[in-house]
C-alpha cells in the first residue's frame, strides 16, 4: 500500500499514457478487444482517482503525495541550477477536485465512446494522450511539466474534432468541423503563446534556476516588483482566460464542443476549461499575488459579461449543442467571478463551481450525443417530445439542466450560492452590482433550460419519430455515474468543501499577506 | 609549431572512404551498386567509432593555429558523420531509382562531409573560407545531379550564381579584415578588437560583408530568395541534405566566428542580427502560410527555423558592464541552439524522407496530393505528423523541448519582446503544419493503394520516429554531449 501511496500521482499520468501504448500496439480490426482495454484502464484510473482522494489528509492541508523526478539540471547559471527543471508531482485541495473529477469525465467518456465507428484505434489512443495532459497539468508543481501537459491536452484536439467531429447546419452556411478544428487548436495555442511567455518572464525575474513552483513561492515577495506582477498577471488571465471560455476569446469554445465527438465534448467542456481556470489559480495568483489584487476587477467585470452574455447567447441558439456550448461560456463566467472576488467563500464556490459544472457538462453533452446518435438532427424547432422515445437521454439533460439552472439540492446550487455570497461581499457597493447580474445570469439560464424541457423533451412529439434507438446500456452507466455524483455532491458537499478549503486557503493567505 | 596530425585522421579517413567508393565504381559489377550505400553509411560509421570517439576529450590546435580540435569541433563532427549516414541511407532508394551515376553521387555526398568537417574545426577565417568553398561546389553538383530534370537544372543555376555572389561578399570581407587587422586567425582578431576601441570604416565594412556573407548561406531574410526555389528543383534526398547537414554546418562555423573572433565588438553586431531574425522569423512563417507544394512550405519554414537559432546567436552577445561575456549564460544558449538544431534536423529529415516516398521523381509535390495518405500508409502518416507537430513545437517531441530550451534561455539574456515575437511566429508556423496534418489525416481520397515501404525504410522512420519522443521527453544524454561542446566554446 506504500508503495502505491509514494508513486499514486505518477500512475495517473502513466496510465492513461500505457492505455495509449496497449491500444496503440493492438491491431486495429480488433474493435471491441480496444473498447475493453480503454474501458479496464479509465476504470483502474478512476479508482487510482478515488485514491487519491482518499489518500490526501485534510487536516495537514498543503502540498501532499510529493513525488519527484530530476528531469534536467540547468548547470551553471543559477543559486537553484541543480533542480532545473524536474517532474514535480502534487496535489493540494484544489488539485485532488480537479483530478477526481477527470477520472470521472474519462471513464464515462470512454462508456460513452462505445459506438464510435471508424478508426476505433486511433480514437482512443488520441483520447487517452489528452487524458494524461490533463491529468498532468493538475499535478505538475514545475512550471515547464505544467505548459508540457497543458500543450499535450492541446495537440489530440485537433485530429479528436477534425476526424470524429460533426459539421453544423446553419440553414444558410455550414459551420465545418475542420475549421472549428482549427480555430479550437490556433486559439489555444494562442494562449499558450501569452502563458510560454509569462513563464519565461516568472523564471528568469525569479534568478533561481529552477521551474519549481514551491520554490519560486518562497521569493515572490523579494523579487516580483508590482509592475512586474501586473503584466505577467494581464497574461495570465488572458491566456488562461482563452482556455476557460473567458469573453471576448470564447468564441471557439461552442464551435469545438459542438464539433467535437461526444466523448470529447465531454472531456473538453468538462475537464480542458477547467485547466484555464486552475492555471489562473496555480501561476496567477499562486506567483503574483499583488498582480492579482491590482488586476482582479478586470477578471470580475470579464466573468460579469461572461455570465450574462453566454446565457443570452444560449437563448438564442437552435442547435441543442450551441445551447450547451453556450451555457458552458455562462457558467464559466461564474467560476471566473468566484476567483475574482478574492472572498474565501467566493473562491472555495469558485472551485466547487468548476467540479459541479464538469460533472454537469459532461451529463449534459452524453444526453445531447446520444440524441444526436439517434435523431440525426440536434436542431430543437424539429426536436418534439423526446421523453417518450429516449426516456434515459431525456432524463439525464432534463438533470443536468436543472442542476445548471441551480436547484437546490443538486451540486450546482451549493457551488453558485457560495459565488454569489463570495461576490456579494466582496468590492463594496460594486459586489452588490456583480452579485445581483450574476444571479440574473441564473435567471436567463432557467429561461432557456426551461423552454428547451417544455418543448423538446415534453412537447407533443410527431408522428414520424418512430424506430428511435434508445441510449446504449454503457451510456445508461455512465449517465448515472454522473447523476449520483450530481446529487451527492449537492445533498452533501460537506466533503467536497473541506477538501477544497483546505486548498484555498493557503493561496487567499499568500494573497492578503502580500498586501 | 607542432604538426599532430594523428588528429586529423578521422578527416584522413573520410576524404579516403570518398576516393575509395569513386574507385569501387570502376570494379563493381552494376548489380551490386546499390551496396554502395551500406558501404558509404558503414564507412561514416566506424570512423565515428573508432576515430572521433578516441579523441572525444581532446583540445589542441593542428597545424599551428589553422584548425583547432575541441569539444564543440568533435560534436559536431560526430553530428555530420551519424546523420550524414542516416541521410545517406534515407536516400538510398530514391538514388537507386533516379540517378544514373549512384557511386558519384555518394563519393561527393562523402566530401561535403569533408568539408563541413574541416568547417567546424577552422581556427582562422580563410581555412574557413576554403572548406565553405569545397561544400558548395560539393553542393553544386548536388543540386544539379538530377541532370534531365529542368527545375533541377534551374535551381543549380540559381544556386551557382548567388552561391558565388555570396561567395565573394565573404571573401570581400576576409579580405578586408585581413588588410585592417593583419591576421586571419580568430582569436588574433579578437585581440586586436579588443586592443583599438575605434573600428575604422573599412574594418566595419569588412566585418558586414563577413556577416552578410553568412547570412546568405544559412538563408536570412532578405537573403533567403534562393532558398525556396533550390529546396523545390533538387532531388528531395539532396534537399533534404541542404536543409540539414549544410544549414548546421553553417550555423555552427557562424557561432563559432561569432564567440572566439567578434565578441568584443558583440554591441555592434547584436541588435543587427535581431533585427535580421525577426524579419527572417515573421517573413519565413507568413509566406509559408500561402505555399501549396510542399517543398516550398518546408522551405520557407526552414527560413523560419534559421530565425529563431538567428535569435540565438544575436542573444549571446550580451555583454556586462566590463564588455566580457556572461559566459553562462551564453553557455545556455548555445546549448538551446544545438538541442534545436539536433530536433530541427531529426524532423526534417524524417518530413523529406517521406516526401520522396510519396512523390518519387514526380514534378509536383502538391500538398493536395497527401490527401487521405493515412489510408495509404499509417506510418509514414504518423511519422509525418510527428515531425510536424515538433516542428511546430508541441509535445511530447524533440521540437517542445527544444524551442522551450531555446527561448527560454534566450529570455535569460535579451529582452522578452523578442522572445514574444518568435513564440507568436511559431504560433503561426502551427496553423500551416495543421494544415498539412488535415490534409493526411481528416480528408480523404479515391486513390487507396497502399504504399509498400521496404525493410530497410521503416527502420528509419522508426528509429527517427523513436529519436523524436526520445528527446522530447528524456533529453538528458543528448545534453550532457551538448554541455561537453558548449563548455569547450565558451
Amino acid at each position: 500500500m506504500d508503495l502505491i501511496k509514494e508513486n499514486i500521482l505518477i500512475l495517473t499520468i502513466l496510465l492513461p499514457l500505457i492505455g495509449a501504448s496497449l491500444i496503440f500496439i493492438t491491431p486495429g480490426h480488433l474493435n471491441n478487444i480496444i473498447k475493453y482495454i480503454s474501458l479496464v484502464v479509465s476504470f483502474i484510473t478512476f479508482i487510482i482517482v478515488i485514491l487519491i482522494f482518499i489518500f490526501y489528509d485534510i487536516n495537514s492541508g498543503g502540498v501532499q503525495l510529493l513525488w519527484n523526478w530530476n528531469w534536467l539540471s540547468l548547470k551553471g547559471a543559477w543559486p537553484l541550477g541543480s533542480e532545473g527543471i524536474s517532474l514535480n508531482l502534487g496535489v493540494d485541495g484544489i488539485s485532488v477536485m480537479m483530478v477526481l473529477l477527470t477520472g470521472t469525465v474519462m471513464l464515462t467518456g470512454v462508456m460513452a465512446s462505445w459506438n464510435i465507428q471508424s478508426r476505433n484505434k486511433d480514437f482512443f489512443v488520441l483520447y487517452f494522450l489528452l487524458l494524461a495532459g490533463v491529468f498532468g497539468v493538475f499535478i505538475s508543481y514545475d512550471m515547464f511539466f505544467f505548459f508540457f501537459f497543458y500543450e499535450l491536452s492541446v495537440m489530440p484536439m485537433f485530429l479528436l474534432i477534425g476526424y470524429w467531429g460533426s459539421s453544423s447546419d446553419f440553414r444558410t452556411f455550414i459551420r465545418t468541423k475542420e475549421y472549428a478544428a482549427m480555430k479550437l487548436t490556433l486559439f489555444l495555442v494562442a494562449g499558450s503563446v501569452l502563458i510560454w511567455v509569462a513563464i519565461i518572464a516568472i523564471f528568469v525575474q525569479a534568478g533561481l534556476g529552477t521551474f519549481n513552483l514551491l520554490e519560486i513561492q518562497k521569493v515572490v515577495d523579494d523579487k516580483f516588483p508590482l509592475f512586474f506582477q501586473q503584466v505577467n498577471f494581464l497574461m495570465i488571465i488572458i491566456g488562461f482566460g482563452i482556455l476557460a471560455g473567458m469573453w471576448p476569446f470564447h468564441t471557439w469554445s461552442p464551435d469545438g464542443h459542438v464539433a467535437a465527438p461526444t466523448s470529447v465534448s465531454m472531456v473538453h467542456a468538462g475537464v480542458l476549461m477547467k485547466l484555464g481556470a486552475f492555471g489562473i489559480i496555480r501561476i496567477g495568483m499562486a506567483l503574483l499575488p499583488e498582480g492579482a489584487n491590482s488586476l482582479m476587477p478586470l477578471l470580475m467585470i470579464l466573468g460579469c459579461v461572461n455570465v450574462i452574455y453566454g446565457a443570452f447567447s444560449a437563448l438564442g441558439q437552435t442547435d441543442l449543442k450551441y445551447v450547451v456550448g453556450y451555457s458552458s461560456v455562462s457558467h464559466m463566467g461564474y467560476v471566473l467571478m468566484g476567483l475574482a472576488s478574492m472572498e474565501h467563500l467566493g473562491l472555495t464556490g469558485a472551485v466547487y463551481q468548476m467540479f459541479s459544472h464538469g460533472i454537469m457538462t459532461a451529463l449534459f453533452f452524453l444526453a445531447v450525443g446520444a440524441i444526436y446518435h439517434s435523431m440525426h438532427t440536434r436542431d430543437i424547432l424539429i426536436l418534439k417530445g423526446i421523453i417518450k422515445k429516449m426516456p434515459y437521454a431525456s432524463i439525464f439533460f432534463v438533470f443536468a439542466g436543472l442542476t445548471s439552472l441551480g436547484l437546490p439540492g443538486l451540486s450546482g446550487f451549493a457551488a453558485e450560492i457560495l459565488i454569489f455570497l463570495g461576490v456579494f461581499k466582496s468590492y463594496g457597493s460594486l459586489g452588490v452590482l456583480f452579485g445581483s447580474l450574476a444571479v440574473a445570469g441564473a435567471g436567463i439560464t432557467a429561461i432557456y433550460i426551461l423552454r428547451l424541457v417544455s418543448k423538446v423533451f415534453f412537447g407533443r412529439p410527431d408522428q414520424n419519430i418512430n424506430n428511435i434507438l434508445d441510449t446504449t446500456k454503457f451510456e445508461n452507466m455512465a449517465g448515472i455515474i454522473l447523476v449520483v455524483l450530481i446529487l451527492f455532491g449537492g445533498l452533501y458537499p460537506l466533503p467536497f468543501i473541506d477538501m477544497i478549503t483546505s486548498g484555498v486557503t493557503p493561496i487567499l493567505n499568500n494573497i492578503l499577506g502580500a498586501l | 609549431m607542432t604538426i599532430n596530425l594523428d588528429l586529423l585522421i578521422p578527416e584522413i579517413l573520410v576524404g579516403s572512404l570518398a576516393f575509395i567508393i569513386l574507385g569501387l565504381d570502376l570494379f563493381l559489377k552494376s548489380k551490386y551498386k546499390e551496396y554502395i550505400a551500406y558501404i558509404a553509411a558503414t564507412g561514416l560509421i566506424l570512423v565515428l567509432i573508432f576515430s572521433i570517439i578516441p579523441i572525444w576529450n581532446t583540445k589542441a590546435n593542428i597545424y599551428g593555429d589553422i584548425l583547432v580540435l575541441d569539444g564543440y569541433a568533435i560534436f559536431f563532427k560526430a553530428f555530420f558523420l551519424t546523420f550524414g549516414a542516416v541521410l545517406i541511407l534515407s536516400s538510398k532508394n530514391y538514388v537507386g531509382n533516379n540517378f544514373s551515376y549512384i557511386a558519384e553521387y555518394y563519393s561527393i555526398v562523402i566530401f561535403t562531409i569533408l568539408a563541413m568537417m574541416f568547417m567546424v574545426s577552422s581556427a582562422e577565417i580563410l581555412t574557413a573560407y576554403i572548406s565553405l568553398e569545397l561544400l558548395s561546389f560539393s553542393l553544386y553538383v548536388l543540386v544539379a545531379f538530377n541532370r534531365f530534370n529542368n527545375r533541377a537544372n534551374e535551381a543549380s543555376i540559381k544556386y551557382i550564381l548567388l552561391g558565388a555572389f555570396s561567395s565573394a561578399i565573404l571573401l570581400y570581407g576576409v579580405s578586408q579584415i585581413y588588410g585592417h587587422l593583419g591576421t586571419t586567425n580568430l582569436v588574433q582578431i579578437q585581440q586586436a578588437l579588443s586592443m583599438n576601441s575605434e573600428m575604422s570604416l573599412g574594418l566595419i565594412i569588412g566585418f558586414s560583408m563577413f556577416i552578410v556573407g553568412f547570412l546568405f548561406k544559412i538563408g536570412i531574410v532578405p537573403f533567403h530568395m534562393w532558398v525556396p526555389d533550390v529546396y523545390e528543383g533538387s532531388a528531395t534526398p539532396v534537399t533534404a541534405y541542404l536543409a540539414v547537414l549544410v544549414k548546421v554546418a553553417i550555423v555552427a562555423l557562424f557561432i563559432r566566428v561569432l564567440v572566439v573572433g567578434l565578441m568584443p565588438i558583440a554591441q555592434d553586431w547584436q541588435l543587427i542580427l535581431i533585427g535580421f531574425s525577426i524579419v527572417t522569423m515573421v517573413v519565413g512563417n507568413v509566406v509559408a502560410l500561402i505555399q501549396s507544394n510542399i517543398k516550398r512550405l518546408l522551405a520557407y519554414s526552414s527560413i523560419g527555423h534559421a530565425g529563431y537559432i538567428l535569435l540565438g546567436v544575436a542573444a549571446i552577445g550580451t555583454l556586462d558592464q566590463k564588455g566580457l561575456i556572461l559566459v553562462d549564460f551564453s553557455r545556455l544558449i548555445v546549448n538551446g541552439i544545438i538541442l534545436h538544431l539536433v530536433s530541427y534536423s531529426l524532423a526534417s529529415i524524417a518530413i523529406f524522407l517521406c516526401i520522396d516516398i510519396i512523390f518519387g521523381n514526380s514534378e509536383e509535390e502538391q500538398i493536395d496530393s497527401m490527401k487521405g495518405l493515412h489510408d495509404r500508409s499509417p506510418l509514414m502518416s504518423l511519422l509525418i505528423t510527428a515531425s510536424l507537430i515538433s516542428l511546430g513545437g508541441l509535445p511530447i517531441f524533440a521540437g517542445f523541448t527544444s524551442k522551450f530550451y531555446l527561448f527560454n534561455s534566450i529570455g535569460t539574456q535579451i529582452s522578452l519582446w523578442y522572445v514574444g515575437i518568435a513564440i507568436i511566429t511559431s504560433l503561426i508556423s502551427l496553423y500551416y503544419y495543421l494544415y498539412v496534418i488535415r490534409k493526411i489525416y481528416i480528408d480523404t481520397n479515391k486513390d487507396k493503394t497502399v504504399i509498400n515501404l521496404p525493410i530497410l525504410t521503416k527502420g528509419i522512420l522508426v528509429f527517427l520516429l523513436f529519436a523524436l519522443i526520445f528527446i522530447g521527453i528524456y533529453p538528458n544524454i543528448l545534453m550532457e554531449f551538448i554541455y561537453h561542446a558548449s563548455e569547450s566554446l565558451l
